[in-house]
C-alpha cells in the first residue's frame, strides 16, 4: 500500500535553527491499516504527514503508493489519492463559499476541472444526504457560507470532504485537538465510522494516548524523526497508557521529564 | 445644460471604466491578489486596438486582440508570481513597468489619434439619426457610448456569472479563499493563478480598448492610476449596494460604482476643481470610502456596548460600586 523507504528531512540546514525533522524514516502500511501516531512536540509527525502529501519536498528517500513513487510529485497531483484533514479547522475549507459549493469542491478532488457547472442541481441531493449524516442539522442549511460554522462544524464538513471520494489514503493531523471535548469525540466517532465503511487505509495523529490505543488496528510512537516503537493488532490491544509511557521513557532516556506533559 | 452633457458622458465612461473594475474585482476580491498590472494591461488594451485600427483593420475586431494582448500580460504576471514565486504586488509591477515600454513600441508613439478613422462607436453612430425631440436631451455620442456600454457591460456580467459558477472558477474562487485547501482538493494553484490573472487582464485591456476608442485616442499614459480608479468603483459599490447579496448583485454593483465615481469626478470638475489635482481627489476619496464602513461598524459596537451594559447595570449593582 503506502511504502516509506529511508525518507530524512532536515529543516534551516546549515543555520542554528536546524532540525532534523524526519530522519531515514521507513514505514510499511497495509491495505486498510489504521495507524495512530504517537510523539512528543518536534518529534516529526506532522512532518511524516506533510512529506506524504507533498506539502515540501523530501531531501531524500522514497514513498511509494500502491508502488507509485510519489515523492517528486507535486501536492496537487498526490490529492488525487490522498484525503487530509488538518488541524486547524479553518484549514480544510473555503470559508467565503456556500457548504456545497465546498463538498463540489471535494467531490471533484484529482480530477480535471472544466468549463461544467461548479456544482449540479442533483449532487446537492447527495450532499444533503451525506450531511444529514453528522447529526449536525447542515443539511438544512446547504446554502449557508462555510465561514459562518463553528469550528466543530468545520471539521466535520472537511472530514466529509476528503472521504467524499474515497481517497486511497487518508491523513489526519491531529483533527480534534482544537476542538471542545464533545465535539472531538463526535467527529472521532464520524471518523471511525466513515474509515470503517469505506475500508480507508489512513494515519492518525493525536496527543490523546487513551485515543491512540482504542482506535486503529496499529500505533506507531515517534521521537527524534524516527519510528520507536511499532505495534499491530493483538499486541496493540494489550496496550496501556502506562506500557506506553514506559515504552517512551525507555527510548528517550533522561528526556522523558520534559515530554511527560505532552502525551497524558 | 452642460452639467446634463458631462453627466451623461459620466455615465458612459463610466461603464466602459467599469469593465475595468470587473476585472480588478477578479484579481482583488475573488483571488486576493493585488494585482498592479492593470496599469499596464489597461494601456496595452488601447495600444493594440488603436494601432490594429489606424492599419485598417475592423474596430471591432481589434477589441479581441486587445483581450488576448492583456490575457498574455497577466499569464506574464502569473507565471512570475507562481513559477518564479515572486511576491504578487512585485510581479504585478515588473509587468506593468515592462508594458510601458511595449506599449510604446506597439504604438511608436506616445499618443496614437483615432481622428478620421472608424471605430465602434463611430459606426453605430452614422446609423443612428436622433429626432430633434430627443437630440436636445442627449448627443448622439452620448447615447451610443450609453447603448454600446450597457450591452458590452451586460455580455460581461453574464460570462463572469457563469464562469465563476463552473468547476475552473469555483477552485479560483476558492484559491482566493485558502490555497492549501486548494491543493489538498486536487488542483493546482498555479493553474488557477495564471487564469485569473489572465482573465482579469483580458477584461483590463478589453475595457482600455473600448476607452482609446471613445475618446479618440490612445496614449500611453492612460493606465496610470487604473487600478485606484477601479478600487474607486469596488469600494463606491461596496458602500452603496454592501458586500452581502448574490454574485450577479456584486457585479453590477461594482459598474455602478464606476459611473459614480465618474460623475463625481464630472461634478467636481465642474465646480473648479484643478484637473491636475484630481488622483489626490481619488486617492482621498477610496480611502475615506474604505475607512468608513470600519468607522461604522466600530461606532455600532461602542453603542450596543453601550446599551447592553446600561441595561445589565440597570438591574444589578453598577460593577464600579462593589469595590
Amino acid at each position: 500500500m503506502l511504502e516509506i523507504k529511508n525518507v530524512s528531512k532536515t529543516f534551516n540546514i546549515g543555520t542554528v535553527n536546524e532540525k532534523k525533522a524526519l530522519d531515514r524514516l521507513s514505514l510499511k502500511l497495509e491495505d486498510g491499516d489504521f495507524v495512530t501516531v504517537i510523539g512528543g512536540n518536534g518529534a516529526g509527525k506532522s512532518t511524516l504527514l506533510n512529506m506524504i502529501a507533498g506539502v515540501y519536498p523530501i531531501d531524500s528517500g522514497h514513498i511509494l503508493l500502491d508502488g507509485e513513487e510519489l515523492s517528486q510529485q507535486p501536492e496537487f497531483k498526490r490529492a488525487k489519492q490522498i484525503g487530509r484533514v488538518f488541524q486547524d479547522p479553518l484549514m480544510g475549507t473555503a470559508a467565503d463559499m456556500m457548504i456545497t459549493e465546498n463538498l463540489a469542491l471535494a467531490k471533484r478532488r484529482g480530477k480535471p476541472r472544466t468549463l461544467r457547472w461548479g456544482c449540479k442541481k442533483e449532487e446537492s441531493v447527495d450532499y444533503q444526504k451525506e450531511l444529514q449524516r453528522l447529526g449536525l442539522g447542515l443539511e438544512n442549511r446547504m446554502s449557508t457560507k462555510v465561514g459562518l460554522l463553528s469550528g466543530g462544524q468545520r471539521q466535520a464538513l472537511t472530514l466529509l470532504m476528503a472521504t467524499l471520494q474515497r481517497p486511497k489514503l487518508l491523513l489526519l493531523d491531529e483533527h480534534t485537538a482544537a476542538l471542545d471535548p464533545l465535539t472531538a469525540k463526535k467527529v472521532l466517532d464520524l471518523t471511525k465510522e466513515i474509515v470503517e465503511e469505506q475500508n480507508l487505509t489512513t494515519i492518525m495523529i493525536t496527543h490523546n494516548m487513551k485515543d491512540a490505543i482504542q482506535i486503529g488496528n496499529r500505533l506507531i510512537m515517534m521521537y527524534n524523526g524516527k519510528i520507536i516503537f511499532d505495534v499491530r493488532d493483538e499486541e496493540k490491544k494489550k496496550l496501556t497508557v502506562e506500557m506506553l509511557h514506559q515504552k517512551f521513557q525507555e527510548a528517550s532516556g533522561a528526556e522523558f521529564s520534559d515530554d511527560r506533559a505532552v502525551l497524558i | 445644460m452642460s452639467i446634463l452633457l458631462s453627466i451623461e458622458g459620466a455615465i458612459g465612461q463610466g461603464i466602459l471604466w467599469g469593465i475595468m473594475a470587473l476585472g480588478v474585482y477578479i484579481t482583488f476580491r475573488l483571488l486576493d491578489f493585488a494585482d498592479l498590472t492593470v496599469d499596464g494591461s489597461f494601456a496595452t488594451g488601447g495600444a493594440v486596438s488603436a494601432i490594429l485600427i489606424v492599419n485598417g483593420m475592423d474596430p471591432w475586431l481589434s477589441l479581441l486582440f486587445a483581450l488576448i494582448a492583456g490575457a498574455l500580460a497577466g499569464a506574464v504576471t502569473g507565471i512570475l508570481n507562481t513559477i518564479c514565486k515572486i511576491p504578487a504586488i512585485l510581479a504585478g509591477i515588473l509587468t506593468q513597468i515592462g508594458l510601458y515600454s511595449i506599449n510604446l513600441m506597439i504604438m511608436q508613439k506616445s499618443n496614437l489619434p483615432l481622428l478620421n478613422t472608424e471605430t465602434i462607436f463611430s459606426k453605430v453612430a452614422d446609423v443612428i439619426d436622433l429626432p430633434r425631440s430627443v437630440s436636445v436631451w442627449i448627443s448622439t455620442n452620448n447615447l451610443v457610448v450609453l447603448l454600446i456600454g450597457i450591452l458590452i457591460a451586460a455580455l460581461v456580467i453574464g460570462v463572469l456569472y457563469w464562469f465563476f459558477g463552473t468547476e475552473i472558477g469555483s477552485a479560483i474562487r476558492a484559491t482566493g479563499n485558502n490555497a492549501n485547501m486548494v491543493r489538498a482538493n486536487g488542483i493546482s494553484t498555479n493553474v488557477t493563478i495564471i487564469l485569473a490573472l489572465m482573465l482579469s487582464n483580458a477584461l483590463n485591456a478589453f475595457s482600455g480598448a473600448l476607452v482609446a476608442q471613445q475618446q479618440g485616442y490612445s496614449d500611453v499614459k492612460m493606465g496610470i492610476g487604473a487600478i485606484v480608479m477601479a478600487l474607486a468603483s469596488i469600494v463606491l459599490g461596496e458602500v452603496l449596494f454592501g458586500r452581502k447579496g448574490g454574485f450577479a448583485r456584486r457585479l453590477i454593483s461594482i459598474v455602478i460604482g464606476s459611473i459614480c465615481y465618474r460623475i463625481i469626478v464630472a461634478v467636481v470638475l465642474q465646480l473648479g476643481l484643478n484637473a491636475d489635482n484630481l488622483k489626490l481627489f481619488t486617492a482621498i476619496l477610496v480611502g475615506v470610502a474604505l475607512s468608513i464602513p470600519i468607522m461604522m461598524e466600530s461606532s455600532k459596537q461602542k453603542k450596543m456596548y453601550k446599551k447592553l451594559t446600561a441595561e445589565v447595570d440597570a438591574i444589578e449593582e453598577p460593577f464600579h460600586a462593589r469595590d
